[in-house]
């Protein structure tokens, strides 16, 4: 049995100790904003934010999250109500088919809570873990930027 | 590429999680970070996965006296890379810590994790080889010189668990350089080439080269460590590193390639440290 709070809410499951924490996300709990690309940790596609740091979901079992505080996609913001970074990747076209997009949102997410970003070396290499195959990254690169910006008041 | 079935046991002393080590099949899990991609892949099978990391006491950075530190083996890869104590007595350490994987990797991975994979391509093993690294273990110390046996193999029983890498300080006026080439950022390494000279007065005290991602295990080239005597045998230590090691060649580069780019690494490397050292 272990204990997980996913996006402010408390679960409960019984679980078998080889389940990834990618698929209690997507199959346990119905979260299936968290995409899993490769389950080898080099795509990115399954980032989460788990006790306050990204990770990879696809490389972390349930178990090892027991206790934890997990933050998917799904508790940045909805259709209507767009969370900054969110709103930022719309305005700059930072997604096409949008598969690696919730990697990259938590990813973002991350890199705006714990750095200055003052370079846009500093985010590409903060995105270096997150492979987009149709839009490229400048457009990515460009909305945490403008977030950035935002922030900054500048 | 769903792992293999296995048994979890989150431990919460050594001693429970050496006893349930014992049984053969068993295998320690830390950050995982290592562990959980050959587990999708099935390349491992263990019978069960011993969780050491809610054991208290293995997550520190701690001074050590006279400038060396200690650092206990689940101290995570981010912590390295910010700690303001790591920057201060092992700039080399700090400096390397960004080419291993990425941001979401190092959040998660440990170094005593990365040791204990010891995959000689990673870049922690090797460094621990380059600053004459202590890995204390539940049962003894044994230098970073001894752990390495092989690929993905070290010398620690099936029951044995590091806890703790004791740093020695670096001698007085001790200049680094780290250099890596990768094929994309967080790539294991083709090659990379940690270095640190030594000087008293203008003489060469001392000096270290160890050579990650061409061989077996990281490798120090003490041959071309014996022929730095000054700044301009730089060239020539940087020629024995490349005739001193027989890579293997894959997909990624070819065995002459990856010489090649030991000796160009191995110069940059020594005349960075050269550089460093003399400022000092």
């Amino acid at each position: 049995m272990i204990r997980v709070t996913v996006n402010g809410v408390a679960y409960e499951r019984e679980v078998e100790p080889r389940l990834l924490l990618a698929d209690f996300l997507r199959h346990d709990l119905g979260l299936t904003g968290t995409h899993v690309g490769c389950e080898q940790g080099v795509c990115g596609a399954c980032t989460v934010i788990l006790n306050g740091d990204s990770a990879r979901s696809c490389l972390c079992f349930a178990v090892q999250a027991d206790g934890g505080e997990i933050e998917t996609v799904e508790g940045l913001g909805d259709v209507d109500n767009l969370n900054p970074l969110q709103q930022a990747f719309q305005e700059h076209h930072a997604l096409q088919c949008g598969f690696c997009t919730p990697g990259m949102l938590m990813t973002g997410v991350d890199l705006l809570r714990k750095y200055p970003l003052a370079t846009d070396a500093q985010i590409r290499e903060g995105l270096s873990g997150n492979l987009c195959r149709c839009t490229g990254y400048e457009h990515v690169v460009q909305a945490i930027r403008s977030v950035v910006r935002a922030r900054n008041g500048s | 590429m769903k792992p293999p079935a296995f048994e979890y046991l989150a431990a919460t002393s050594l001693a429970q999680a050496a006893a349930a080590l014992a049984d053969g099949g068993a295998k320690v899990i830390a950050g995982g970070q290592s562990l959980v991609p050959m587990l999708n892949f099935r390349l491992l099978a263990p019978s069960l996965l011993v969780d050491i990391t809610r054991i208290p006491g293995l997550d520190f950075i701690a001074e050590d006296g006279g400038g060396g530190l200690r650092i206990g083996a689940l101290t995570r890869h981010h912590t390295l890379e910010t700690s303001d104590l790591v920057r201060q007595r092992f700039p080399v350490l700090n400096a390397a810590m960004p080419h291993v994987a990425h941001l979401a990797i190092r959040n998660r991975g440990t170094i005593g994790g990365s040791l204990c994979h010891g995959d000689p391509a990673a870049e922690l093993p090797g460094l621990m080889l380059l600053l004459n690294a202590q890995l204390k273990t539940t049962r003894r110390t044994i230098a970073a010189a001894a752990f390495f046996e092989n690929a993905l193999s070290t010398v620690l029983a099936d029951d044995e668990i590091l806890t703790e890498i004791q740093l020695p300080p670096l001698p007085p006026r001790t200049g680094w350089g780290f250099e890596e080439f990768a094929r994309r950022s967080g790539d294991f390494a083709l090659a990379a080439v940690g270095a640190t000279v030594s000087l008293s007065g203008v003489e060469v005290a001392e000096a270290r080269i160890v050579v990650i991602g061409a061989h077996d295990t990281p490798l120090r080239l003490s041959a071309a460590e014996a022929l730095l005597t000054s700044r301009s045998s730089i060239d020539m230590a940087a020629a024995a590193a490349r005739d001193g090691v027989s890579p293997n060649g894959d997909l990624h580069g070819s065995a002459d390639y990856r010489r090649h780019l030991v000796g160009v690494l191995t110069r940059r490397a020594l005349n960075a440290a050269w550089q460093r050292a003399d400022a000092l």
